[in-house]
């Protein structure tokens, strides 16, 4: 069964503050009947370095990417993980990972995809686990198989594709969350280095250029609601009630922002493009703007 | 899978993988970042002189020395940080399956040298580019240093 929402201050501020539980809730609730703590990481082998004693481990790439299509995995590959994992569908899970949860974001929008219930980040993953000098362990954690229905995904409430964002261009804002020089398309490659894996460099027309960081403070925890305002309201310029399109080079990156937007600012309509810039970028007759200015929409200035 | 065209000390590590059950891979290739040699200090303490490789979804740095005349042997340094184990793992390969190789010897190893290891599918094919991206920029600065 899923446990109640940490009743932490920090938290209120934010539109859904049930989706974050602090490192101390975690010290004290990971093991308790309900309650599953699962890593994250970019690092395949992080997590054998030394874990949170009780957490499991999921790997994006392995474990939630379908190896042969550019997809993820589907409802029955899903609720096999799950049930590989010691995860019930009405259990709380908490995910923490490294880089400011930049992959546990990711980690827990594809939970999305599947409506689990009930899925939440710690707030400053890893490293402010590491950095309160709490325990780790490299012991194996002890899982109990669990059942888990299998669930169709559900793709079009957080997900874009493709298709989508050429609808929506000019209509719904977009935020294109790579570091500033990915957007303008400046080669940042030394000489003779093929770029790998994109053939144009640039940002979709009239995305607007929020590296995903600047989300994060210093520790890696989230800002503050009204410093989150400042960048997405304010200087981005999106309005209460808008959809928005997130995006990055496979939608690693921008499901930090999703979550920024749809669980800290509250934002109902808010998807992340995980085809990205190496979908857009490959892509044959899309649109692409390239410096600093955000480029309009084809046919807008008609 | 085929390690007949490899220098010894190298084909040696590729049926180590190989031999081992794909779940203790990953354990092996832990312990091959544990083992990674630090920086001597002449190199620690001038950082300009490692090249980045940037393919690499971690921060990893090399740096390659080739000695005088054909059979000198290529000394080779990596740095990675401790929160990169994978690409520690990939460096610490290369370092005993390479390092006081003669250049040549190194410039013939073959460029698809990271899919021999079985590792692939554990550890996904766009992590396997940093390994490759590695071995390319190895090969390049020997190639350089047998330019000037």
């Amino acid at each position: 069964m899923a446990v109640g929402a940490e009743q932490n201050k920090a938290f209120a501020q934010y539109a859904h503050p049930q989706r974050l539980v602090s490192t101390e809730w975690v010290a004290e609730n990971v093991g308790a009947p309900g309650v599953v703590v699962v890593e994250s990481d970019e690092d395949v082998l992080l997590y054998e370095t030394g874990h949170v004693p009780g957490a499991v481990k999921i790997d994006w790439h392995t474990d939630l990417n379908e190896p042969d299509t550019r997809d993820y995995v589907d409802g029955e590959q899903f609720a096999e993980l799950m049930s590989r994992k010691g995860i019930s569908r009405d259990d709380t899970v908490v995910i923490y990972g490294d880089k400011s949860n930049w992959w546990a974001a990711y980690a827990l929008w594809v939970f999305t995809l599947f409506g689990h219930p009930d899925v939440r980040l710690m707030d400053g993953g890893r490293d402010k686990w590491i950095a309160e000098g709490r325990e780790l362990t490299t012991d194996a954690t002890e899982v109990t198989q669990a059942e888990y229905p299998v669930v169709e995904r559900n793709d079009a409430p957080v997900r874009a594709y493709r298709e989508d964002v050429l609808a929506a261009l000019g209509t719904t804002p977009l935020i294109d969350v790579r570091s500033p020089q990915e957007y303008t398309g400046e080669r940042t490659h030394m000489p003779d280095y093929p770029q790998e894996g994109t053939l144009r460099g640039g940002h979709i027309p009239t995305a607007a250029s929020v590296p995903w960081a600047r989300a994060a403070a210093e520790d890696g925890t989230f800002k503050s609601r009204a410093e989150l305002e400042a960048i997405y309201r304010d200087e981005v310029g999106l309005q209460p009630g808008d959809d928005v399109i997130a995006y990055c080079r496979i939608g690693e990156r921008s499901s930090h922002t999703w979550f920024v937007l749809t669980h800290l600012l509250g934002y109902e309509n808010v998807r992340n493009y995980d085809g990205s810039w190496t979908e857009w970028g490959n892509a044959v007759r899309v649109p692409v703007a390239q410096g600093e200015e955000r480029g309009e929409a084809p046919g807008s200035s008609l | 899978m085929s390690a007949q065209d490899l220098p010894e000390q190298l084909a040696e590590l590729v049926r180590e993988f190989n031999e081992v059950p794909d779940p203790d891979k990953l354990q092996l290739l832990l312990e091959f970042s544990r083992s990674l040699p630090e920086l001597p200090d002449r190199l620690g303490e001038h950082p300009e002189e490692l090249e980045q490789v940037t393919e690499c979804q971690s921060p990893l740095f090399l740096a390659v020395e080739v000695g005088d005349g054909d059979d000198a042997p290529v000394s080779l340094f990596f740095s990675a940080p401790a929160e990169a184990p994978t690409t520690r793992g990939f460096a610490s390969i290369l370092h005993e399956g390479l390092n006081g190789l003669p250049a040549a010897q190194v410039l013939e190893v073959p460029d698809d040298l990271p899919e021999r290891f079985g590792l692939t599918r554990l550890v996904s094919p766009l992590r396997m580019r940093g390994m490759s991206a590695m071995l390319g920029r190895i090969k390049r600065q020997i190639q350089a240093r047998q330019a000037v």
